[in-house]
């Protein structure tokens, strides 16, 4: 079940997509993500469908993975086909019990199962061909102008790559005292929902002290390495643009343009 | 019979890229009262077996019978195996929860919905074998304790449920020379005076060589060998080869009969061995 | 290389006073492997933590490589020169790619990129984890993280490493790639070492032995002349090779065996002589 959600994950292989700049790819998706919110009908989600599958071509990664990844919110999609098809007002097809089925229903459910299957797709390419280490870096060189404003930009990336870094680790330990007080009679499974709340508590307890002791422990070792903070920090890597990215860029430019012309001039 | 297992395979993520075979074409028979050293390295499969006996992993074939119970059957409750099988897990200490000590081994009894005489009675036992005095810690907070005392409580929580067999997963996994000594005294105790069917899961020969009256050696997910401590100890070859090796004192042992001093084959512990050398040097004196 | 003068560490708590260091003396020479051994709360892991100013004495001074730990101006300087490795390989591992955690020490020191990148590709060839340097820390076996730590240490290039029961919770292979780890560091490279261990046949690798109680010296010399103290040892409740006490038990039946024998071909060529 776990194994299942891709959104999030990084897909290693090597591509033109996966060389470009972070920064350059956390600003594309940025802009896709408005450019699908000034589309306003299925023809001017052309340019945003073509843009989309050039970048997934290129970015090699099979689209079946990609695919695999919309199945954990596929209940989201669904629940949103079927609000808008019951609940947009307009010429009445047919009627189900006291629900109208309209026009209208039918035309906005499908629209914005569209723009949907878009969103993600497009943002999940982000984190499918950026490694998290490059992706935080990314956002913490994003973000540094907004340090004169209070902004901590390095504390914020550094969180995010802990959060990263103890994610599988936490969800093993999960796994590990769900059994122990499975072992010990614990249900996980039945009961109502009061019931079920209750029953958390064997494992949550000890999943929030574990959680706490390894903060502790990391903090002791990221001290004991000389760890004090973003001041004066040097990287493996330093992000630089490309060629690449010029390129990108070009392609990115080309694309607001053809979605702001098709929305505003035709 | 206690345990008995026939044609157990285990695969984990069936048709998936994933898919590992854990376990493959296990049979094995654990007596009442026996005391089992299983002993295999990180990934020979002993986890995913031992998890197999508490029912918290289904067999992908095969049969396990508990006490008389298939336990592989589909309308097993599993409540009534938790009676029969204890299994207390690595670190056990961190899966305890309670504000006190008394309501964290009360959390198994109280689970088998047991009453609230019959759970005190049950606390008290537990704290007992694991020699921690009730009235000392009864009202304590676990997370007070010492690293040895909480995992002496975490064990007590599964003894508390009175099983008739209980599967110890390192139980003695990064505590102090003292502090292992003790848990394993009290888990000899267990199987001595309450007669209760141990089986120790263990990295360490000695501690297994001390203890146990059968040994289990799991190899890449099936069983390597099995039998008495001779037996098994007499095969030192292939123990290396797999990385386990012997106890130390049978290194000494091996190094004399290389030598051509007579030491007998079923010679395998420490005593045996002081009291071998004392009558091969008799005269020396 | 690190002098311990006169400390004391007083530990307090809301419900817990102690002394965990009592007026301790101690000097570890350049170079040396030093295994500190002790069952729980005898002051180990209390020492460590003093040695790399994570923890500052009630009394008393300790000096790194002459810095006084105590002096907030050159703490970074201690921490450089005395890395430190924990029990739980999982607790000390910050980034999620193998190569990008051992870079986190020296980017801390502010070294440039490229003397970044060959100082991770060496500290990663030297504990022989270089071709899992891609691979996220999650994947790796408990000793393969535990080596990615200590690369991470050696990324810093430390004159000194203190090692606070790193194998404690690792299986027998793991350990013994840890410990074997250890060794060619402070034989090839030099690197001196401080060894908190539980396991005796860690301990009797080293060159020296401190055993401590009750946050006092108690023993301290060659693992030859320390284990030689076998009952002393076991009131203490610690370990002592199997040999050893054999050869201790036999010595008591009146067999004049030496008594600083230590491992099973000691024991063989001392019985071969009575035989």
């Amino acid at each position: 079940m776990i194994r299942d959600i891709t959104i999030g994950q990084y897909y290693p292989v090597e591509s033109p997509i996966h060389r470009l700049d972070p920064r350059v790819k956390i600003l594309a998706s940025m802009l896709f993500i408005i450019s699908l919110f000034l589309v306003k009908d299925f023809f001017q989600y052309i340019p945003a469908l073509l843009f989309v599958s050039v970048t997934v071509r290129v970015s090699k990664v099979p689209l079946s993975y990609i695919l695999k990844g919309l199945k954990p919110i596929l209940v989201i999609l669904i629940f949103a086909f079927v609000i808008n098809i019951f609940l947009t007002r307009g010429e009445v097809i047919f009627t189900l019990g006291p629900l109208n089925v309209t026009k209208e229903g039918i035309y906005q459910a499908f629209f914005m199962m569209l723009r949907l299957i878009l969103l993600i797709t497009g943002t999940s390419l982000l984190t499918l061909t950026t490694s998290p280490i490059l992706l935080t870096d990314g956002l913490e060189s994003l973000l540094n102008p907004f340090k004169r404003i209070g902004l901590p930009a390095h504390e914020l990336s550094m969180m995010m790559t802990i959060a990263l870094r103890f994610i599988p680790t936490l969800l093993q330990e999960t796994d590990k005292i769900m059994k122990a007080q499975m072992a010990r009679g614990a249900d996980f499974e039945s009961g109502n929902l009061i019931n079920r709340a209750k029953s958390l508590i064997p494992l949550l307890v000890p999943l929030f002290i574990s959680a706490f002791r390894r903060a502790d422990e990391l903090a002791m070792a990221m001290e004991a390495r000389c760890y004090r903070g973003g001041e004066n920090r040097t990287r493996l890597k330093v992000l630089r643009y490309t060629k690449g990215d010029l390129v990108a860029g070009i392609f990115l430019i080309g694309y607001i343009g053809m979605i702001v012309g098709a929305r505003f001039y035709l | 019979m206690a345990i008995v297992v026939e044609n157990l395979t285990y695969v984990y993520d069936q048709g998936t890229p994933f898919q590992t075979t854990a376990l493959e074409d296990i049979s094995l028979t654990i007596e009442k009262g026996e005391f089992i050293g299983l002993i295999g390295h990180t990934g020979s499969g002993k986890s995913t077996l031992i998890q197999h006996f508490n029912g918290l992993i289904k067999p992908s074939s095969g049969k396990i019978i508990i006490n008389g119970l298939d336990i592989s059957g589909e309308k097993v409750k599993l409540s009534e195996l938790r009676k029969k099988v204890g299994l207390v897990f690595q670190y056990p200490e961190y899966q305890l929860f309670e504000e006190t000590v008394y309501k964290d081994i009360a959390f198994g009894p109280s689970n088998l919905g047991l009453d609230d005489s019959e759970i005190q009675r049950r606390v008290i036992y537990a704290m007992d074998l694991v020699n921690l005095d009730y009235d000392e810690f009864k009202e304590k907070s676990p997370f007070e304790l010492s690293g040895g005392q909480k995992r002496r409580v975490a064990i007590a929580g599964v003894l508390a449920m009175e099983p008739e067999v209980i599967i110890l997963d390192e139980p003695t996994a990064g505590l102090d020379p003292r502090g292992r000594d003790e848990i394993l005294q009290q888990i000899k105790r267990l199987h001595d005076e309450h007669r209760v069917t141990v089986i120790l899961v263990s990295h360490s020969m000695e501690d297994i060589s001390r203890l146990a009256n059968r040994i289990i050696v799991m190899h890449q997910g099936r069983i390597e060998m099995s039998g008495s401590k001779e037996e098994v100890f007499s095969h030192g070859d292939r123990l290396e080869a797999i990385g386990l090796g012997l106890p130390e004192i049978l290194y000494l042992v091996k190094a004399l009969r290389e030598r051509g001093v007579p030491i007998d084959q079923g010679v395998i512990n420490f005593e045996g061995v002081e009291k071998t050398l004392i009558n091969l040097l008799g005269g020396s004196r | 290389m690190i002098k311990i003068n006169n400390l004391t560490y007083r530990y307090r708590t809301t419900e817990y006073d102690a002394l965990a260091i009592q007026s301790m003396n101690l000097e570890i020479a350049r170079g040396e492997f030093v295994a500190i051994i002790g069952h729980n709360g005898s002051g180990k892991s209390t020492l460590a933590k003093l040695i790399n100013g994570i923890l500052l004495p009630t009394e008393g001074k300790i000096f790194v490589a002459g810095h006084d730990t105590g002096d907030p101006e050159t703490i970074w300087e201690i921490r450089k020169t005395a890395g430190m490795v924990f029990q739980n390989p999982d607790n000390q591992i910050v980034a999620t790619v193998v190569e990008e955690d051992v870079a986190f020490g020296p980017e801390n020191l502010g070294i440039p990129s490229g003397e970044i990148r060959k100082r991770v590709d060496s500290a990663l060839e030297q504990v022989h984890m270089w071709e899992h340097r891609l691979k996220p820390p999650h994947l790796l076996s408990g000793g393969q993280k535990q080596r990615v730590a200590i690369a991470g240490i050696l990324a810093m290039e430390p004159e000194c490493i203190i090692f606070d029961e790193p194998t404690a919770m690792l299986d027998p292979i793991g350990r013994k790639e840890v410990m074997e780890t250890v060794e060619t560091l402070n034989r090839v490279k030099g690197i001196t070492v401080v060894y908190i261990t539980h396991f005796m046949e860690e301990a009797m690798r080293a060159d020296r032995i401190v055993v401590l109680e009750q946050g006092r010296v108690i023993l301290d010399g060659r693992p030859r002349e320390v284990f030689s103290d076998v009952e002393r040892l076991q009131d203490m409740g610690l370990d002592v090779p199997q040999v050893t006490l054999m050869a201790h038990g036999l010595r008591k039946a009146g067999y004049p065996l030496s008594e600083d024998i230590l491992h099973v071909e000691d024991m063989v060529e001392a019985l071969w002589q009575l035989l």
